[in-house]
Order: C-alpha cells, then sequence, then structure tokens
C-alpha cells in the first residue's frame, strides 16, 4: 500500500518539473526515491504480487480455465489427509519451537557460565548445525536412521534396545522429523540467547545476590525479564520458520509414511509440482496465512515499540 | 564481602568463608561443560558421521563392521565427485547462482538501506517496516504462484526461464534483499550524523557520501550482509527444486538430492561425500569469518 503510495507522490513532484529535471533529481526526495526503487519493484512484483495472485489461483479449477469460487477450499476440508497435515504442522511447529527455545536457553546459559576466552570456540562447535544448508545435514540424518545400516540401530543394539524404525512408522517418523528440525534450530536460539545474556548488567545479579536470591530467582526474576523482548521475537521468528519448514520433511521422509509427516509446504509442492494441481497447491500453502499474520502482528508491534524508544 | 580483610595486607588471598563458595563454582563450572560436552556431541555428529562415511568404500558401507568406524579409509570418492563432470556442473551452477545473488543484492539494498536511513521521504519508515514484514514471508507460500508466473510469462513474451540456472537470480534477490536491507539500515542508522553533514558541507554529493563515507564505515555490516546473502543463496533448495529440472542447470543441494540417491540403491559413501562438499564453503566462510557471521545472525532482531 505504502508503495504506491510513494509512487503516486513522487510522480507529481517530477511531473511539475519538469523544466528543470536537473534540479528535481537533486532534490533529496527524488534521489532517494530513484535508490529505494529497484528494492520496491523487486518486493511489489515478486512478493506482493504472488502472494495476491495465491489468492487468485485458489479459486481456480485444475487446468486454471475456469472460477470455481471456494472449491478448491471445500475439496480440502473433505479430505482426510488435509486435516492430518494441519495436526501435524501444528504439532511439528509447536514441539520443535518449544523444544528449540528450551535447549537455546540452557545451552545459552552454560555457554556464558564457562570462562570468557573458552566461550568462543565452544559457541563455534555448537553453532555448526545452523551453518551446514539444511538439505545437505538432513542427508546425513536420512543416512543415520536409515531403515537397514542405522548407525544409532547399531549403538543401541549394542545396549540390547531392538532397531527402531526412525522414518518407517508414524510415530517414531515424526519425531525423527522434530529431531532434526530441533537439532537445526536449537544453536540459532542459543545465539540469540547468549548475545541478550550478555547485556544484562551485571550489577543486577549483584544487586540479586546481595538480596539473597538463590539461581532459580536470578533466572526468574532478572534474567527472564531482561531478555523477554528476545525470547519473544526469536520464538515468533522461529514459530514462522519452522511451521513453513520444507526441506527437512522433503529429504527425510517425503511426507510418509502414508502422509503422515507431510507439512503444508511438503504437501503444497505434492499437490503442485509433482500433481501438477497447482491451484489445490496455493490453496493448500494459504493455510499457513494465519499463523504468519498472527506472529507478524506482534513482530510488528514490538518493532515499532522499539522505534518509540529510540 | 572482601570488606572484612582489608586490614591484613600480608594476605591478599580470599578469606575462609569464600573458599566454599569457589568451589560451588567449580562445580558449576564442571557441570557447564559436562552438558555442553553432551550439546556439543548432539551438535557435531552427523556432520562427523558425514566425514566418516565418506572415507568408506561402499563395501565397507554394506559391511556390517561397526558403522562409526573407518577400516580401510580412502579417499575414492572425493576423487570420484571431483573428477565428475556432472558434480563440478553443479558446483559450477551454484557458485555462479550465489556470487551474482551477491552481487545483485549488494547492488539494491545498499543504497535503499542509504536512502531509508538517512534520507528521510514521505513513506520511508512505512516502506522500511514493509521491508521487514517481507522477509518473514517464507518461501514455501509464494513458489506455486511465482512458478505460474514465470510459466505465464514464457508463455507471454517467448523468452523460457524456467528450468534455467539464471531463473534463480530473479527469485533468489526476494530471499536476501529484504533482510540484508534490514540489517544495513540499522548499521547506516547508527554511524553518527555529522559524518555525513561533514562530507556535504565540503561539496560531497550523496553518491559520494554513500561510496565514501558510509561504505567504510559500515564495512562489518556490509560482509555480514554478504555472508548471509551467500549462505542463504547457496543452502536454498525448494526454489531450485521447483524451477530447474534437467541435470545440466541443477545447483548443488538438489543436484546431490536428485542424481545421488539413485531409486534404492544409495550410494552413500559418495552422498554424503556431495553433501560435506556442499557443506563445505558456509563452513568455510563460517570457520573464518565467525563474529560477522554471527552479527548477521543477531542483527536481525536486535537492531533497529
Amino acid at each position: 500500500m505504502a508503495d504506491v503510495a510513494i509512487e503516486r507522490n513522487a510522480a507529481p513532484r517530477t511531473g511539475r518539473k519538469r523544466a528543470s529535471l536537473r534540479t528535481a533529481l537533486k532534490r533529496k526526495s527524488t534521489a532517494a526515491f530513484l535508490m529505494t526503487l529497484p528494492l520496491i519493484l523487486l518486493i511489489l512484483l515478486l512478493v506482493i504480487y504472488p502472494a495476491f495472485y495465491s489468492l487468485h489461483l485458489a479459486t481456480l479449477n485444475k487446468s486454471m480455465q475456469r472460477f470455481i469460487g471456494l472449491g478448491n477450499f471445500q475439496f480440502l476440508f473433505k479430505r482426510e489427509t488435509f486435516w492430518l497435515v494441519v495436526e501435524q504442522s501444528c504439532i511439528f511447529a509447536i514441539t520443535a519451537v518449544v523444544f528449540k527455545a528450551l535447549i537455546g536457553f540452557i545451552v545459552a546459559h552454560f555457554v556464558h557460565n564457562i570462562p570468557a576466552k573458552g566461550q568462543r570456540k565452544w559457541r563455534g562447535m555448537l553453532l555448526v548445525p545452523w551453518v551446514i544448508p539444511p538439505a545437505m545435514s538432513t542427508l546425513a540424518w536420512l543416512w543415520l536412521f536409515d531403515p537397514s545400516y542405522s548407525a544409532f540401530n547399531y549403538l543401541l543394539a549394542g545396549i540390547g534396545i531392538d532397531r527402531i524404525p526412525w522414518t518407517g512408522e508414524t510415530g517414531w517418523a515424526r519425531f525423527s522429523v522434530i529431531l532434526v528440525n530441533i537439532w537445526f534450530g536449537a544453536p540459532f536460539f542459543m545465539i540469540m540467547y547468549l548475545a541478550s545474556l550478555k547485556s544484562v548488567p551485571d550489577q543486577l545479579y549483584e544487586a540479586a545476590a546481595i538480596d539473597g536470591a538463590n539461581w532459580w530467582q536470578r533466572i526468574w526474576y532478572v534474567t527472564l525479564p531482561m531478555m523477554r523482548n528476545i525470547i519473544a521475537i526469536t520464538t515468533l521468528f522461529s514459530l514462522i520458520v519452522t511451521f513453513a519448514n520444507f526441506d527437512i520433511v522433503r529429504i527425510l521422509t517425503a511426507g510418509g509414511p502414508l502422509d503422515r509427516t507431510h507439512m503444508f509446504a511438503t504437501w503444497a509442492f505434492r499437490i503442485g509440482i509433482e500433481g501438477g494441481d497447482i491451484p489445490l497447491g496455493a490453496s493448500v500453502s494459504l493455510f499457513m496465512v494465519p499463523i504468519l499474520a498472527i506472529a507478524a502482528v506482534f513482530i510488528l508491534r514490538d518493532i515499532n515499540k522499539r522505534g518509540n524508544e529510540s | 564481602m572482601t570488606s572484612t580483610v582489608v586490614i591484613d595486607k600480608a594476605a591478599p588471598t580470599r578469606p575462609v568463608k569464600l573458599r566454599s563458595m569457589s568451589r560451588d563454582r567449580t562445580w558449576a563450572l564442571r557441570w557447564s561443560y559436562f552438558f555442553l560436552t553432551l550439546f556439543a556431541v548432539f551438535a557435531l555428529v552427523p556432520p562427523l558421521y558425514m566425514v566418516i562415511t565418506s572415507l568408506k568404500t561402499s563395501a565397507e558401507i554394506s559391511a556390517a563392521t561397526n558403522p562409526w568406524w573407518v577400516y580401510h579409509p580412502t579417499l575414492s570418492n572425493y576423487v570420484e565427485l571431483l573428477t565428475s563432470n556432472q558434480f563440478l556442473t553443479f558446483f559450477r551452477n551454484s557458485a555462479l547462482v550465489s556470487i551474482f545473488v551477491v552481487t545483485i543484492t549488494m547492488l539494491i539494498s545498499v543504497p535503499a538501506a542509504f536512502a531509508l536511513a538517512r534520507m528521510r521521504f514521505w513513506g520511508s519508515a512505512t516502506l522500511a517496516t514493509g521491508v521487514f514484514l517481507t522477509y518473514l514471508i517464507p518461501e514455501t507460500l509464494l513458489f506455486l504462484p511465482l512458478f505460474k508466473m514465470f510459466v505465464a510469462f514464457g508463455d507471454l513474451t517467448g523468452i523460457q526461464l524456467i528450468n534455467k540456472w539464471y531463473v534463480l537470480l530473479v527469485i533468489y534477490p526476494t530471499l536476501t534483499v529484504p533482510f540484508c536491507t534490514w540489517i544495513m539500515i540499522g548499521y547506516f542508522a547508527s554511524i553518527p550524523k555529522e559524518l555525513d553533514e561533514a562530507a556535504i558541507i565540503d561539496g560531497a554529493s550523496w553518491f559520494q557520501t554513500l561510496t565514501r563515507i558510509f561504505i567504510p564505515v559500515a564495512l562489518p555490516g556490509l560482509i555480514a550482509a554478504t555472508i548471509f546473502a551467500f549462505t542463504v543463496s547457496w543452502a536454498q533448495f525448494l526454489y531450485p527444486l521447483v524451477f530447474t529440472t534437467s541435470t545440466d542447470q541443477l545447483v548443488l543441494p538438489v543436484g546431490i538430492v536428485t542424481t545421488l540417491i539413485k531409486g534404492d540403491v544409495f550410494a552413500w559413501g559418495q552422498i554424503m561425500t556431495g553433501a560435506l562438499l556442499g557443506a563445505a564453503p558456509p563452513l568455510i566462510i563460517y570457520a573464518f569469518l565467525m563474529d560477522y557471521y554471527i552479527a548477521g545472525l543477531t542483527a536481525g532482531a536486535t537492531k533497529g
């Protein structure tokens, strides 16, 4: 909206001063507008337009020639797989984000605890999962979970536990995709929390210690309130990314067994690209919008608040 | 706590009371190290297992030996992949895409961030927030309409972009530009105003202010943004999977997943080697520029 308004605003201004185009170009606002023009065009053409275009697509039939209104949605609501996907997406996103946040918080504390000169080394090692492209690391997990050569099962056999069907059985497959997502995402939380832990003034902890606070009270009454903003924004951000996850599920299970691990993204890909039904796929991926909108509202509020403070 | 012992100047060591506290600290420290080791093992097992498997022959992989140990290490997987034309094509495509995308991203986002941070114009604040919101839109929401758009574009103009690696140069900036602009706004905004005012008084144009003052001063931010753009475009998996299909147009992640996994005959030694080589560029950058990498990572939420 705002982008359109800018164009409208700038156009008459340059028009009025056409006689002296050079002075117009020297004007600060014109120069600024020209500098942001590529950005505005990129966002309008390749983000905003496709977003609305997918709304339009969702109302078409498979061959994209006939308008069928909400027909695609009616069709989806009647399919059992759709409700499985909704269920799995929610389970996946919530469980993974909670565990990522918890593990990140705990690990950040441990790293913060040790002497400063060793922290760099540990931080460096713990961030490795985040650095490897997820498509590549998921291949390693796929191999670790291999039905017949699983290296985990080899270790488990050593302590007398039967082989586990990591990706072959609904419960275990769901566990596996969540585990890989936690492995990949927890370092991000760790690094964010570590950065914000370091910004908590030491005096607060000293004051708490003088007041006789134990470690739990120090976390609850000092650390958490100071980190509240970062925790909120990191969790919301991760919720969006996790909810829209594609790489890990696609490579690890491809939605199987029996569509039990499909997420919105992987199912939309299956229907839209592999099945050739782009409108139905677009309708599926549109179901990611509500969660996105909610998270965006909260993040926006946080950013505006910060903008007012500064 | 030290106030009670200040009188005794001959004994600068801490009093007895503190010794139990320091013992508490050593124990806390030991527990920290213990759990950190556990988490580090969890974090490093998959990459280590990649290395272990990549050093094995197919015969050793399928033999019922200990999978966690290499009995006959060999580099044959590496030699095979690095001399295979197909793999080198993937690598070249990935490198070209990433380098071009980084360049395009910087050319778009640095001037835009400069304008948004310094040259206030009507709607600039809204645009800055809008840029950040665009960053939150996941690619999984846009790939279908984008795919359809490019098909329609091909039908309309006759320029067939689908199934060409350079189509990714048009699409990837939607992932990189918003975030890079956002963190560059943060870095540019933190430069004191007096600096560019001085330059303007000395007769510098806006362009000169940008290239002579802002870019050199905000260089750490620029490096962080560059690293971010590179790692994102190197790791992207969904878009190339959707937009490219012929083997000579694939980028590395998709190439490895679609060509090395042949049906049920998994050549795991080669897959792991390929995955490791695919993970190498981001890992190398991370190893040498860790601080910039982390600065870019945390900038999104802590600046603004």
